[in-house]
């Protein structure tokens, strides 16, 4: 098992689908010639050509329809849009097209593509580059969501999503693209339903998704040193139909649940759970479940106010100690 | 065009009336619900260009004036009436709608109702084909006032840039709902806007089938021949409102008189007659039994159709049993 960066994981798993199915394509803006904006398709472009790696006009919404209308005749498209941000003006086709198309048809015409973006809040990009969309893209019938806390699940996932005959949306985050972690040296296929305990524990459920699992990681280790409680975590890698029975499973042994997102709370991944655990396991919990979310505020520019606007390990560890009394 | 040819368009020509009218009636009956868009006066303009391409293998795609389109990529008129009378045994099993009109099996990919959505769509197919070497080309029917939307510039760029083979065909029937084209749009030729895009056009009168046929040949053969995209537009008319809600009220008695007097059917039938290929009496004959077979097949079959059972209300959202949700095994 080697050590490899998130970005090294993404590109292996387009290389290794790539090479075996001639019908597997990449398109996006900057991902050929430039090698993309998070390298995650460097070198793919010379070894596959124009034909199959594809640099996009600054099209959003034309470019994600042309891998829509690709996959209905077979065509696997891995489509990166270059910031979650930009893909605000590809949701017509997203969600009309690739989300509905299997359902309105009768299951006759289907879009198995990959649409993957960085999201997340960056350092001081300001409000127009700071989106956290996954909440939008969760609430769609007929589109999965899935998001990679690591590099394993970033190869993984993508491999699985390259396969499924479902529209795909992967939701990376900006500020990950560097992270190293180990990811298997044979083919690995995540799952992209479920949910990971990455944390064992027996006090309180720590749910968090993409980057705020490791926000979730190192207050599970605070709670343990500096105040005796011991939680476990759960990565929700998969947004998108979201694993009702991890999330009961898990409160049904700790009792007590805290959501991390990165996100404003409304309509959000936190008020989903809740949702969940209100309906799975009610009568489980020992105290009210908590979101740990974002200020609702367009991201600021200046360095203070955009820390305090996005959540951190230090507010999951707040958090519990309020719901313990401590 | 030869006269068998001719005489078999008339007949299409006639069905496709017949049944859209039928379609009315049977809104109007309440059998069929929802959104409904009808394209008598338009008959030509499909016809004509599917006669010179390969219906039931170019790949076509168009909004959601559609009926036609779909029957004459070869989908069965009782599976589309069937739809719409929202039943199981409908082209999209019901779960689509007048609008969403589906036959995959004759590579007709869809009806959409987002103004624009079908361009980037059909750009897409032609990048497959052309990946995968295929003969087919890619077909995009739309509206007049569709060309005002980002996906129209977004896509004819590309179609360009990558030589895709894919005819988009405009067909403009002066109105989008019931904003005149002058009122909506900067440049009242369509056929002139494309050439932003290096792409090559055509403007041609679209109530004459065998001019349009003639048209689009040439931009069949064009876009065929691997010279990448074409445009052409046809000018047009519908009679009808856009759609059942619509009453019409915002064009003139005189303008929709002129235009009835240019039916695509009446100007075949008439061309026939004069030329002595066939009498009247042969072409009332034909509308008979096209009207029984309307009656007797068409709407028996939707009448006597089941509706989709509640229980498979979620069939269809996502793909059923995929390996790879799972992780490739199980
Ligand atoms: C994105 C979007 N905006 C608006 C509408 C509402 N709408 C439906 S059809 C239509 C007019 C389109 O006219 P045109 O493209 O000329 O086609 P026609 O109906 O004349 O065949 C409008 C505005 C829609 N369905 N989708
Ligand atoms: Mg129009």
């Amino acid at each position: 098992m080697a050590e490899i960066m998130y970005w090294e994981a993404i590109r292996r798993a387009h290389d290794e689908e790539m090479e075996r199915d001639p019908l597997v394509i990449c398109m996006g803006e900057d991902i050929g010639v430039a090698g993309g904006t998070y390298k995650a398709t460097k070198g793919l472009y010379e070894k596959y050509g124009a034909e199959r790696v594809i640099d996009t006009p600054i099209s959003e919404n034309g470019y994600t329809g042309v891998g829509i209308g690709a996959s209905f005749l077979g065509v696997r498209p891995i489509i990166e849009i270059m910031s979650v941000n930009f893909a605000w003006l590809a949701m017509d086709q997203l969600f009309n097209s690739a989300a509905k198309v299997r359902y309105m048809s009768g299951g006759q015409v289907t879009a198995p593509l990959v649409v993957r973006s960085a999201g997340g809040t960056a350092h001081q990009l300001g409000a127009q580059h700071s989106a956290r969309m996954e909440k939008v893209f969760m609430g769609i019938a007929g589109l999965r969501v899935v998001t990679p806390s690591n590099p394993r699940q970033a190869y993984g996932l993508l491999k699985s999503a390259v396969r499924c005959n479902d529209p795909v949306y992967i939701n990376e985050h900006e500020l990950m693209y560097n992270m190293k972690g180990e990811v298997p040296d044979g083919e690995y296929f995540h799952p992209l339903e479920g949910s990971e305990v990455t944390r064992e524990g027996s006090d309180v459920t720590l749910f968090g998704y993409n980057i705020s699992v490791h926000w979730c990681l190192q207050a599970a280790e605070t709670l343990a040193k500096e105040h005796g409680i011991n939680a476990e975590v759960v990565d929700l890698y998969a947004l998108a139909p979201l694993d009702r029975a991890g999330i009961a499973a898990t409160v049904r042994k700790t009792h007590r649940a805290v959501i991390v997102e990165e996100a404003e709370p409304a309509v959000g991944v936190g008020a989903e759970v809740m949702a969940i655990i209100n309906e799975a396991c009610f009568f489980e919990l020992d105290a009210a479940p908590v979101r740990v979310s974002a200020a609702n505020v367009p991201v600021p520019y200046n360095h203070k106010l955009e820390k305090a606007a996005i959540p951190n390990a230090a507010d999951v560890v707040a958090a519990v100690r309020r719901m313990f009394g401590k | 065009m030869n006269v068998a040819d001719k005489k078999r368009l008339l007949r299409e020509m006639l069905f496709a009336r017949r049944f859209e009218e039928r379609c009315y009636e049977a809104y109007v009956e309440r059998k069929i619900g929802g959104f409904l868009h009808l394209y008598p006066g338009q008959e030509a303009c499909c016809h004509g260009v599917l006669e010179a391409a390969r219906p039931g293998q170019d790949y076509v795609i168009t909004g959601y004036r559609d009926h036609v389109h779909a029957i004459k990529c070869g989908a069965d008129p009782k599976e589309v009436m069937a739809e719409l009378y929202a039943k199981e045994t409908g082209s999209s099993k019901g779960r689509g709608g007048s609008m969403h009109i589906f036959a995959a099996d004759h590579h007709f990919m869809g009806g959409y109702a987002l103004v624009g959505g079908p361009f980037p769509l059909a750009a897409g197919m032609a990048k497959a084909i052309k990946m995968k070497g295929g003969e087919e080309i890619a077909i995009c029917f739309l509206g007049d006032a569709a060309n005002n939307q980002g996906t129209f510039h977004e896509s004819l760029n590309m179609a360009k840039l990558w030589d895709l083979p894919v005819l988009y065909v405009c067909e403009n029937n002066l109105y989008g709902i019931g904003t005149r084209i002058d009122r909506s749009t900067a440049v009242i030729d369509q056929y002139k806007r494309v050439s932003g895009y290096n792409i090559p056009s055509a403007q041609e009168d679209g109530q004459d089938i065998e001019k349009v046929f003639k048209a689009a040949k040439k931009a069949v053969d064009h876009v065929r021949s691997g010279k990448g995209p074409y445009f052409l537009e046809l000018m047009t008319y519908r009679y009808r409102g856009h759609s059942m809600s619509d009453s019409n009220a915002y064009r003139s008695k005189k303008e929709e008189r002129m235009w009835s007097e240019r039916d695509p059917i009446i100007l075949l039938r008439d061309r026939l007659i004069k030329a002595g290929e066939i009498t009247k009496d042969d072409y009332k004959a034909m509308d008979t039994e096209i009207l029984d077979t309307i009656e007797n097949d068409v709407i028996a079959f939707a009448e006597s159709s089941p509706e989709p059972r509640v229980e498979e209300l979620e069939k269809y959202v996502l793909a059923e049993n995929d390996p790879w949700v799972y992780g490739g095994g199980r």
